[in-house]
């Protein structure tokens, strides 16, 4: 008999330690591992630069109209990373919420370095709230694991961006998110699908390294009125005065029209297409 | 389904008139959002209603449409035994105030004693800018029953209530959606509910017909600006409810004052120019909008006219 519970107690553990090697453990703190698209994720876009983004018309107006004070308002100057941006940037930290005696995993959390998002990724199967309920900037996410993957789905994003140089993602989006650990590292897969501002899903994809000794840091954040305006203003470009567009294409000898960005601009054989399109360099004079 | 829920109170709403009449509702079910503490929101057929609740009974903002009253109550009911106490109307419109009759007909007043109801008839007070009752007093169609009318009028920029352990302060947004347009400030559950002056599901509607102009939105959106705090960046701290869509806060009220402010300024360009309507129209002034508000003729047309 005793021999019997304990076979039973071998098998009930053997059992579950398969199973949970079919999920990642992804907690702990993550370094983002920048190597050529640092200058993209560390201090950000150029202005007038939307090459190999997915975006619509109404997009390009959107970002051509984008004046970067805006940032100055004191109701902007807190804006934090809406969670589909998150990965274009800085270190995350990852950690479980698990029922106390059975264990089972209810959420996985997530906190950005940046602005200290705090985002629950649901693990026990609930629904998405209804489409009137509140869209905040981390969305409501579910999870589930496919293999060792953790695929989440996020609905409920108020409006935020593709990029910090005005490239708009609509409220309408709905984001598609894998982690996938290797070992000590882990990649982030972000997918937008936006009917409103994308010709095609958006992907970006990022590369993280663990760290055994990084501790999490606070972002705290205060409003002030830094230069005094009538109530109400939003800066703006009108169509057409925009005079930062052209700046980019003209530091780096860019063919113009492709920053213009576009779903055909994010394929290989635009490449070939690009080569024999004029640069602004032969365009003088 | 939502989608049908929008375009019926869009076509009521156009009507421009207190259609206080019936349409068909039989499908149409009341869902109930909570937002904070005793404050929920209701969703059914025209514009979103606002619910608080207390020892003192219950108050409303909006009534939706007549047609809707008996599956409001039972959802009033669900979330309280006290009896209906107050109406607010935010605005004059068919799909705000079509149910004000049967709601302020099961409501009880705070006045009286035991000797009033025997008097004169009970019913809620029904609150109103005072231009929402000249509009529902002398409309020539569908007169409103004298029950439904806002007789608790306020014609100063405000008028405050303490109820149910809280301030409330309703605020009149002068020329916005309406001439007679408020909006109300929950400040103990912080949270505004604010008609028809802001909405998430479509361009506004300005009704130039009774007042309405594009600064006098800008204007109200401001205001509601100005009365949100939020958490922390532009998330959760005082929420605002919406006459038409969902529960928003800062940074949705933000995108749409963006999005007022850069078309208002585009048509004011053209305008100055010389464009006609139907020039500034043809230019697509909003198209970096329409893929997400839709149509935007309408819109562009009373842009133009109240510039
Ligand atoms: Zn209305």
């Amino acid at each position: 008999m005793y021999k019997l519970a304990s076979c039973i107690v071998f098998l009930c553990s053997a059992l579950t330690s398969a199973s949970a090697m079919a999920q990642a453990n992804l907690s702990g703190i993550w370094l983002a591992n920048y190597t050529e698209d640092l200058a993209d994720r560390r201090p950000g876009p150029a202005l007038g630069d939307y090459g190999g983004l997915p975006l619509n018309e109404a997009n390009l107006l959107r970002a051509r109209s984008w004046n970067a004070s805006l940032l100055g308002l004191p109701e902007y100057q807190c804006r934090v990373h809406p969670s589909d941006y998150a990965n274009s940037h800085n270190n995350i930290r990852i950690w479980e919420e698990r029922n106390p005696d059975t264990l089972e995993l209810i959420a996985i959390h997530t906190q950005h370095f940046t602005w200290q998002t705090h985002r629950v990724i649901w693990m026990d199967g609930r629904d998405h709230p209804p489409p009137y309920a509140e869209h905040t900037s981390m969305g409501f996410s579910t999870g589930e694991w496919v293999g060792h993957q953790l695929k989440i789905k996020t609905t409920h994003l108020k409006e935020g961006w593709l990029r910090r140089n005005g490239v708009a993602r609509s409220d309408q989006a709905t984001v598609t998110e894998y982690f996938i650990r290797h070992g000590d590292s882990l990649n982030w897969t972000v997918i937008v699908n936006d009917p409103v501002y994308l010709e095609e899903p958006f992907i970006r994809n990022r590369d993280y390294f663990y760290s055994t000794d990084t501790q999490p840091v606070t972002y705290p954040c205060e409003s002030v009125v830094e230069i005094v305006h009538e109530p109400g203003y939003v800066p703006h470009y009108l169509m057409g005065n925009n005079p930062d567009l052209f700046e980019f294409a003209d530091t780096y000898d860019i063919p113009y029209e492709a920053t213009l960005g576009g779903a055909h601009t994010m394929y290989p054989e635009y490449r070939a297409i690009a080569r024999e399109l004029p640069r602004p360099s032969e365009m003088q004079d | 389904m939502k989608q049908i829920f929008t375009s019926l109170g869009l076509i009521l709403c156009l009507l421009c008139s207190p259609a206080f009449s019936q349409g068909d509702f039989a499908d149409v079910e009341v869902r109930i959002l909570p937002v904070r503490d005793n404050i929920f929101m209701l969703v059914g057929a025209g514009g979103n209603i606002t619910v608080q609740t207390g020892d003192q009974g219950i108050l409303i903002v909006d009534t939706q449409f007549a047609g809707m009253s008996d599956k409001i109550l039972a959802a009033l009911a669900e979330l309280s035994d006290a009896p209906l106490r107050y109406i607010i109307n935010t605005h004059f419109h068919g799909d705000h105030v079509g149910g004000n009759v049967p709601l302020a007909r099961a409501g009880s007043r705070i006045s009286g004693g035991n000797m009033r109801r025997d008097v004169t008839g009970d019913t809620a007070s029904v609150i109103a800018h005072e231009s929402v009752l000249l509009r529902i007093t002398t409309s020539n169609e569908n007169l409103m029953d004298p029950d439904g009318w806002p007789t608790s009028s306020y014609f100063a920029g405000k008028k405050d209530i303490y109820f149910n352990g809280e301030g409330i302060r309703i605020m009149h947004q002068p020329r916005a959606h309406t001439d007679g347009d408020s909006i109300v400030y929950f400040r103990r559950s912080d949270v505004i509910a604010v008609g028809d002056v802001y909405r998430t599901d479509a361009y506004p509607f300005i009704d130039t017909s009774a007042g309405g102009s594009i600064q006098g939105l800008l204007d109200a959106a401001q205001s509601i600006i100005d009365e949100i705090i939020p958490v922390y960046g532009q998330d959760g701290g005082t929420l605002v409810i919406p006459g038409h869509g969902r529960l928003s806060n800062l940074g949705d009220v933000l995108n749409w004052r963006e999005m007022l402010t850069l078309i208002r300024d585009r048509v004011q360009a053209m305008k100055d120019q010389g464009m006609t309507l139907q020039e500034v129209i043809a230019a697509r002034p909003s198209r970096d909008f329409d893929p997400r508000y839709g149509d935007s003729e309408r819109f562009l047309t009373a842009v133009y006219e109240t510039l």
